[in-house]
This record gives C-alpha cells, sequence and structure tokens, in this order.
C-alpha cells in the first residue's frame, strides 16, 4: 500500500552535500506492523518526515495505494489517509487539547468520545480535555495525547516516531497493545524498544541512511546488536 | 434599538454570559438606559459627559455592563468613566465599544477610565473593541485607564480588539498599593492598514505588588501595532510583561520595553518575540489535514481567543 522507490535525501552542509538517506527501496503491505529501527541519527525520522511531506525528498519516489505522492503537499497526503505521530509533540499558544482532537477526527466531539480518544492512551478526558496544548504539559503527557491525535483520525496508514519515548514502563502493556489492535491498517513505527520490535511483522533495520537488513525481530536482532555497537565505537573514535 | 445596535452590542458583550445586574448604555455619544441596582449606584456626571460608578463594600460577585456603541459617521465622543470599588467587594465589569461606520467620515471614541479599588477588592474588567461598517470614514478609539489599587486588591483586564478597528491609541497607568496584584491580557488583531498602539505604565509602589501583562498581537497585511510598557519597581515587588507577536504579509509590530527597578528588591521582566507564525504549529495541523491556510487561521484564532 505504500511504496519507497530510490529515495535519497542529501543536505548542503559546510560546504559540501552530506547524505542523509542513501537509495532507500521498501515496499509497505497493507494490514502490518513495521517497526524501523537504527541508532540515532540514521535517518529513521527523516525517512517518514519525507513519506508524510514534511520533508522533501533530494530523489526519489514515494507511491500511496499506486498514486504517486511524491510532489503532495503535508495535507493532501493527510487527507489521502497517511497520519504521522510526531517524534517531539508540537505545542500551540492557545489550542486547547480539545480543539486539536475535533480537528484531527474533522468533526465536533462530544465529551464521551473525547473521553474515549483519550483512555485509549491512557488519560482522563476530565482532566485534559479543556487543557491548552502547551508546554505545561509533561512530555508523557505530550506524547500521549500525539498519539491520540493520530488515533483520532482512523487513517489506513499510521505512522508513529518513538511512540515509547517518555512514557512509562509501567503503561507500555497498554502502548503495545494500541498497535496490536489497530486491525487492517497499516502500521509503522520507529521503535528502539524491545516490546515493541517483538510485535512487528517486519523490522527494518537503518544504519547511515541504508536499509541495512529486512525481515523478522529474530533474523534482524544480531543484525541490530551490531549497528548500535559500530555507531557508539565510530563515535568513541576507535572505529 | 435597531438590528445595528443589536449586532453591535451583542458582539461586545456575548463572550460573557453573567446575569445581566447594573448596566448603562451609551450611543452615539448619549447615555440610552441604565439601571442602578441597590449594590451598585450609577450616576451621571453633571459637569463632563460619563458616569460615577459606586461598588458598595462587601458586594459579592455582581456584574455590571456598559457597552458604548456607535452607528453614525463625524462624531467625536468623549467620555469619562470613574469606577470606585468598595472594601471587599467582587465584580465583574464588561465594557467595550462598537462602532459601526458606513459612512466617509471617521467615528471616534475616546473613553477615559478610572478604576480605585478599596482594599481586598477584586476586580475583573472585560472590555472588547470592534469596528465594522464598510465606509471610508475611520473607526477610531482611544482609551485611557487609569487604575489606583489599595492593599490586597485584584484587578484583571481583558482587552480584547478583533479587527476593523482603523486607529487605536490604548493609554493605560496603574499604581499599586500593598500586595495589590493586577493582570492585563490583551489581544490585538490589526489587518489591512490598521493601526494599534499600546502603552502601559505601572509603578509597583507597594511592598509584595505584582502586575502581569500578556500580550499577544497579530499583524496582517499592512497594519502596524506597537508595544510600549514601563515598570517601575519602587518596593519588594514583581512584574512581568510577555509580549508576543505574530506576522504576517507586509505588518509590522515593535516592541518597546522599559523596566526601572528604583527598589534593589524589584524583580522585573520584560519578555518579547516577534515573528511568521511558528513553521512547526502549520506542520502538524496540516499533518491533521488542514490546508495552509485554514491551518493559518486556527492558529491565530487560537492565539487571540484561546
Ligand atoms: N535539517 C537538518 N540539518 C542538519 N542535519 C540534519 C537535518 N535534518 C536531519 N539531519 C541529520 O540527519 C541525520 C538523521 O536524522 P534523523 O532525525 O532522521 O535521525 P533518527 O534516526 O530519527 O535519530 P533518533 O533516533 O535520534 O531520533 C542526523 O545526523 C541529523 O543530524
Ligand atoms: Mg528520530
Amino acid at each position: 500500500m505504500l511504496k519507497i522507490e530510490n529515495l535519497s535525501y542529501n543536505i548542503f552542509e559546510d560546504e559540501k552535500d552530506r547524505e542523509i538517506l542513501n537509495d532507500i527501496s521498501l515496499n509497505f503491505e497493507k494490514g502490518k506492523i513495521y517497526v524501523i529501527t537504527g541508532p540515532n541519527g540514521s535517518g529513521k525520522s527523516t525517512l517518514v518526515k519525507i513519506v508524510m511531506g514534511i520533508k522533501k525528498q533530494t530523489s526519489g519516489k514515494i507511491f500511496f495505494n499506486g498514486k504517486d505522492i511524491s510532489n503532495l503537499s503535508i495535507n493532501e497526503r493527510a487527507n489521502l489517509g497517511i497520519s504521522y505521530a510526531f517524534q517531539q509533540p508540537v505545542t500551540f499558544k492557545g489550542l486547547k487539547v480539545r480543539d486539536l482532537l475535533d480537528i484531527a477526527s474533522h468533526k465536533k466531539n462530544d465529551f464521551n468520545t473525547l473521553c474515549d480518544y483519550l483512555a485509549q492512551v491512557g488519560l482522563c478526558a476530565k482532566e485534559y480535555i479543556n487543557r491548552p496544548l502547551d508546554d505545561k504539559l509533561s512530555g508523557g503527557e505530550l506524547k500521549r495525547i500525539e498519539l491520540a491525535l493520530t488515533l483520532a483520525r482512523k487513517t489506513p496508514l499510521n505512522i508513529f516516531d518513538e511512540p515509547e519515548a517518555g512514557i512509562d514502563l509501567w503503561s507500555f502493556d497498554n502502548l503495545t497493545n494500541i498497535f496490536k489492535n489497530l486491525k487492517n491498517t497499516t502500521n509503522i513505527i520507529v521503535s528502539h524498544q524491545t516490546k515493541i520490535l517483538e510485535i512487528a511483522d517486519y523490522v527494518i533495520l537503518l544504519k547511515n541512511g541504508k536499509v541495512v537488513k529486512i525481515g523478522s525481530y529474530s533474523e534482524v536482532k544480531p543484525f541490530i546488536e551490531n549497528a548500535t555497537c559500530g555507531k557508539l565505537r565510530s563515535q568513541n573514535g576507535q572505529d | 434599538m435597531d438590528k445595528i445596535d443589536k449586532d453591535l452590542l451583542e458582539k461586545i458583550t456575548d463572550l460573557h454570559k453573567i446575569e445581566l445586574g447594573a448596566f448603562n448604555i451609551r450611543k452615539n455619544g448619549q447615555a440610552i438606559d441604565k439601571k442602578s441596582t441597590k449594590e451598585i449606584e450609577i450616576v451621571p456626571k453633571k459637569d463632563k459627559s460619563g458616569i460615577d460608578v459606586f461598588v458598595k463594600p462587601n458586594v459579592k460577585n455582581k456584574a455590571l455592563h456598559i457597552p458604548v456603541i456607535i452607528t453614525m459617521g463625524g462624531l467625536n465622543d468623549l467620555v469619562y468613566n470613574d469606577f470606585y470599588v468598595g472594601e471587599n467587594s467582587s465584580i465583574t465589569i464588561v465594557a467595550g465599544c462598537g462602532i459601526h461606520n458606513s459612512t466617509s467620515e471617521n467615528s471616534v471614541h475616546n473613553g477615559i477610565h478610572s478604576f480605585h479599588l478599596e482594599k481586598n477588592s477584586q476586580v475583573k474588567y472585560i472590555e472588547r473593541h470592534i469596528g465594522v461598517g464598510n465606509g471610508s470614514g475611520g473607526k477610531i478609539l482611544n482609551p485611557v485607564t487609569k487604575i489606583y489599587q489599595k492593599e490586597n486588591s485584584s484587578l484583571h483586564i481583558e482587552t480584547l480588539q478583533i479587527g476593523g478597528v482603523t486607529s487605536s491609541i490604548r493609554k493605560t497607568f496603574a499604581r499599586l498599593g500593598e500586595n495589590a496584584k493586577l493582570e492585563v491580557q490583551e489581544n490585538i488583531l490589526t489587518t489591512d492598514e490598521e493601526k494599534a498602539e499600546t502603552e502601559f505604565k505601572v509603578v509597583l509602589k507597594g511592598k509584595k505588588s505584582s502586575v502581569e501583562v500578556v500580550s499577544h498581537s497579530v499583524a496582517r497585511n499592512n497594519s502596524f501595532q506597537k508595544f510600549k510598557s514601563n515598570l517601575v519597581g519602587e518596593n519588594d515587588c514583581f512584574g512581568h510583561v510577555e509580549c508576543d507577536g505574530i506576522l504576517l504579509d507586509n505588518a509590522r509590530i515593535v516592541s518597546v520595553p522599559m523596566i526601572d527597578a528604583k527598589d534593589n528588591n524589584s524583580s522585573l521582566v520584560h519578555e518579547a518575540a516577534i515573528g511568521k507564525i511558528a513553521g512547526d504549529e502549520l506542520v502538524k495541523l496540516m499533518s491533521l489535514g488542514l490546508s495552509q491556510e485554514e491551518a493559518e487561521n486556527t492558529i491565530i484564532k487560537g492565539f487571540l481567543m484561546g
């Protein structure tokens, strides 16, 4: 349902081109859970932002249900049925949690519906719907609301960028259950967490902007350990 | 009252669904209706245009509405309203001015207000300003507010000017006594060739007095806004001014901060940030399906009314 073809992304830095993503081709099937993992800075967020249209690829193409979306705007992609939960949730000056949920679901919701959206992510609606979505909310609260916004859209393709970040371990099973219960939708989750990797149908391992390995978690697992080590070693200058 | 009058009145008072208590309605330079209550007495001034309002001591949670409407061009309205709020009283005052001008002559309203808050009194003052009507004549507002707060009193001011006002110069002066607290939230939208200027001077005279001013401005097209504030700390006191502006098109916003800590126990802060609409806010809303224009309007509406 989502197809990425020969995707590359370069930035111009220190008077030369730097390659962030290098010739990535991936095919995502309907109804499956994909977990993209890889060391910090390997290009995971960049890849999913390009899918959402937030960043523009240097070259390559993206197809969604057979339609070339490579040059569509963010909202055109959103309205075709793609959702993206940000790694760093955005805060606003003056918009309330309920305003955002109404926007995400394209309707004016009553209290009970808002309650359902927030209960899924373990928040009590009464305490949150009228709160401004600003930085007075804690990191974990913002992440949960970000998740609720994505779920409220009920789109066929959902992308979650490190949804577990800031969520207490105690709620972890609830989080994985959310993904398991998203039936008939395609889910791409960027994550470092074992518990999330374990629910993947496919794990995609990125390293230095390249797909190193794709397969079941058990197939990819040995490569993940190497990838992380490699990155740490090179960071310490011992490579 | 005709339809234009009613529309204007609604626009400047609808947000505040408080039971209508005492009121005074002024139209085209004349007081057209008024009602005093046993707690709030409205007395027309004898020497000039305007009213004196006396709120008795120990009055709790009452409301006073004092809307002004102008539906003609060529009027230069000058009015003096003085409020005396007794000890321990708490009231909400809803003021505001709606100008509907479809002529080619200017309509001007200059409202000169003074607030005298006795010990322990609490006042919430809500003021909305709008201009409508498509005549070429200006819709001009120049409010002046003088505030004198005694011990432990608190005043919360909300000012909303949401477009259509050709030009406004808003001047506020306050002097705060011991432990007095002043909060101001000012939200202003200017479009086209409009100009809006705000000037605050707050003297923190009393020990533990505090002031908090939050200004949100949105300037579109070729409009211009200027925000000037001056806090003077004369005691162990706290003052915070936050001026946040969103610029669109060719608009301009100027923020002029001045803080003067005369007493070395005063703590005074002025923060100002002016810039384009935040890119990440736009991106987030577009990723939820809004077009760029819808996203911009949603952000601006939240920023001004949220
Ligand atoms: N606008 C930019 N300017 C400079 N460098 C950038 C920019 N965007 C991304 N990068 C770089 O691209 C690389 C990939 O970043 P990206 O955010 O995609 O990594 P990631 O895999 O999501 O990492 P993490 O696990 O830390 O979230 C990083 O080295 C980052 O510094
Ligand atoms: Mg990332």
